[in-house]
């Protein structure tokens, strides 16, 4: 491989010594000088905005002073693990993140799997590349941009879609759907879709480009008309990208996606809002309770690692192959 | 053409049940496309409509009375032009700085023999399925004196562990030959990064340099947690203020018997907002595939 054109390795590796292995650190970092001095600032950053953060998760069985600082403050256990799992909000933070991750496994997740599927099967190709290209461009847009795109179009007095809503439901009042409990999750739900559907299809389209031609071939000897190609031969094909995805979509199962749920939610329509990735922003940041909402990211964090490896290992021990 | 060398026996495609198959699916997709793509003009309709159009009007993708009132409304407030120019700065300084941690970082990774290399990907990539938290985070922006600092839009989100991961691969694939050759000049390792490599990797420097902008100029989250002036809001934060609450109470307008235009103004700064995206839009397709298998894990 090209790579492997390295410079040859330092003589320090052949002659053994404490002292000459010492030599030999210094002879390495002499060496490489440039490409370590390269590799400084990302470091930097790592450390800083990664791991320093990583070490501050500590605070979450503290009671955290500022003035104290991470050494300081007084260290209390698992007490503001147990405020959550015992206090009134943990339920319906739990409830409604659960819901929203339940939606997005049945609407969000497959839906680039089935458009992937129909772009395929569209055969004259200016049309694919067109739908393609108008398809991908709201992954680009912000959230801002995409709650004001439903502010607008759900607007209680001009809004085209709370017409249509109107006249579908023979409603003749000037509700605002917005600020309705019932219209949130529904809203939050079509907002993906349209967001994330079409940018959601490259990498299946990626899978499919790669079926080896032959299979269909083989398929139609036997007789296969269009949809038992798509059933035994397409779907098959892209088996392996549907389970690395819903792997790395099960490690973000609490993630409600912290700038989408914030953008939606209105005084009027917190207690179906309310999600672990908000609580964390409004104890946290709004009422100052520092320690808590660390606690409450901490429990999202790990629950998250543990879905995620949970998953994987769930993926292998039914015959895939997994992400790691 | 692409469908004549993938044409398949007449046959399979003639049944009815194919027929129809073929016809629902291209409604299907072309319903798909208009979706996505009516709303956004719909508003910039409504951006050079008059209000007593908007309100009557319930759609419509040319304005009946073409005015460009909500334009030169916010344009004449000293709060969206502020907005409006901080957000390019920050996004045109964060995009440099970012680009430039992210490719020297990458290209020492991408040296196999360079000792010590996996401990430094393996943390990286374990950033990738844990992270300290919102909290911990602000608390190390904050310890840092970066409070409703511009650095503050930058720096914590300088280095995107997908997007080093894919540089890092690509410099892997550079022909190596052109580098020994710098090297046997005596050129050390910093002069050929920045004389053979980074001139060989424009185009992955374009694409990167568009995905980083866009990621800045989106981002609601950081001004959100760090910039508390409103002197310092960027344009995110004052579109969300324009739409959500009462828009023209957001905008400081030295001109008080201007009557604003209550509606126009947000669709004219939703388009605002969203413009140069759509303008970047085309270069940023042409280099999609590259960077996006991994990138759109992301999500």
């Amino acid at each position: 491989m090209a790579t492997d054109l390295a410079p040859p390795p330092t003589s320090a590796a052949s002659i053994s010594g404490r002292r000459r292995r010492r030599a030999g650190l210094r002879d390495v970092f002499t060496r490489y000088r440039w490409l370590y001095l390269m590799l400084l600032p990302g470091v930097v950053y790592f450390a800083l905005f990664k791991y320093l953060p990583m070490y501050g998760v500590t605070i979450a069985f503290q009671d955290f002073l500022p003035f104290l600082g991470y050494s300081g403050s007084p260290w209390v256990g698992f007490k503001h693990f147990e405020e959550l799992f015992s206090g009134p909000d943990f339920g319906r933070l739990l409830f409604n993140t659960l819901f929203l991750a339940l939606l997005h496994i049945v609407f969000v997740f497959p839906a680039p799997i089935v458009v992937a599927l129909l772009l395929n099967e569209l055969r004259v190709t200016v049309l694919k590349r067109t739908v393609q290209s108008l398809v991908y461009i709201p992954h680009f847009l912000s959230w801002t941009i995409v709650a004001s795109l439903t502010y607008i179009l759900f607007a209680a007095d001009f809004g085209v879609l709370s017409g249509w809503i109107r006249d579908v439901l023979g409603d003749t009042s000037k509700i605002d759907y917005m600020a309705q409990e019932e219209w949130f999750r529904p809203i939050v739900v079509l907002q993906q879709l349209w967001k994330q559907t079409g940018w959601g299809t490259i990498i299946y389209l990626a899978a499919l480009a790669g079926v080896d031609p032959q299979l269909y071939e083989a398929a139609r000897m036997d007789g296969a008309g269009r949809f038992k190609q798509l059933w035994h031969v397409t779907l098959p094909a892209i088996r392996p990208t549907i389970v690395v995805m819903a792997i790395l979509a099960s490690g973000n199962l609490l993630d409600s996606g912290f700038e989408q749920i914030w953008l939606m939610t209105t005084s009027l329509n917190r207690s179906v809002a309310d999600v672990f990735d908000t609580y964390v922003y409004y104890s946290g940041i709004t009422q100052g309770a520092i320690s808590y909402s660390t606690a409450v990211g901490l429990f999202k964090g790990v629950a998250g690692v543990i879905l995620i490896f949970g998953s994987n290992w769930l993926a292998k021990r039914l015959g895939q192959r997994g992400l790691f | 053409m692409n469908s004549m060398k993938h044409k398949k026996p007449a046959t399979e495609y003639s049944t009815v049940g194919s027929r129809v198959f073929d016809v629902v699916n291209v409604a299907v997709l072309v319903g798909l496309a208009l979706v996505t793509v009516l709303p956004l003009l719909y508003v910039l309709a409504g951006s050079f409509a008059g209000e007593a159009e908007i309100s009557s009007r319930p759609f419509f993708l040319w304005p009946e009375k073409f005015v460009t009132e909500s334009y030169r409304y916010i344009f004449a407030t000293d709060t969206f032009v502020r907005a409006l120019l901080t957000t390019v700065v920050v996004t045109a300084v964060g995009t440099v700085v970012q680009v430039l941690l992210t490719f020297t970082m990458a290209y020492p990774l991408a040296k196999r023999y360079l000792p010590g290399r996996a401990l430094v990907l393996n943390l990286i990539i374990f950033t990738l399925v844990f992270t300290g938290g919102m909290i911990p985070t602000y608390l190390v922006v904050r310890d840092l004196g970066l409070l409703d600092s511009y650095w503050a839009l930058i720096l914590p989100l300088a280095i995107n562990p997908f997007y080093l991961i894919i540089v890092k691969s690509f410099f892997q694939e550079l022909p190596q030959a052109l580098e020994e050759a710098a090297r046997i000049d005596g050129c050390n390792e910093m002069g050929v990064f920045f004389k053979i490599v980074l001139p060989l990797s424009k185009p992955i420097i374009a694409t990167f340099s568009l995905f980083y902008a866009v990621g800045i100029w989106n981002d609601y989250m950081s001004p959100l947690l760090y910039i508390s002036d409103p002197d310092k809001w960027t344009l995110q934060i004052l579109v969300r203020q324009l739409v959500s609450t009462d828009a023209a109470n957001a905008l400081s307008q030295m001109d008080r018997t201007w009557v604003p235009p209550e509606q126009g103004l947000k669709f004219a700064v939703v388009v605002i907002a969203t413009l140069p995206i759509l303008f970047f839009y085309p270069f940023l397709q042409k280099h999609f595939t590259k960077g996006v298998l991994i990138g759109s894990v992301k999500e």
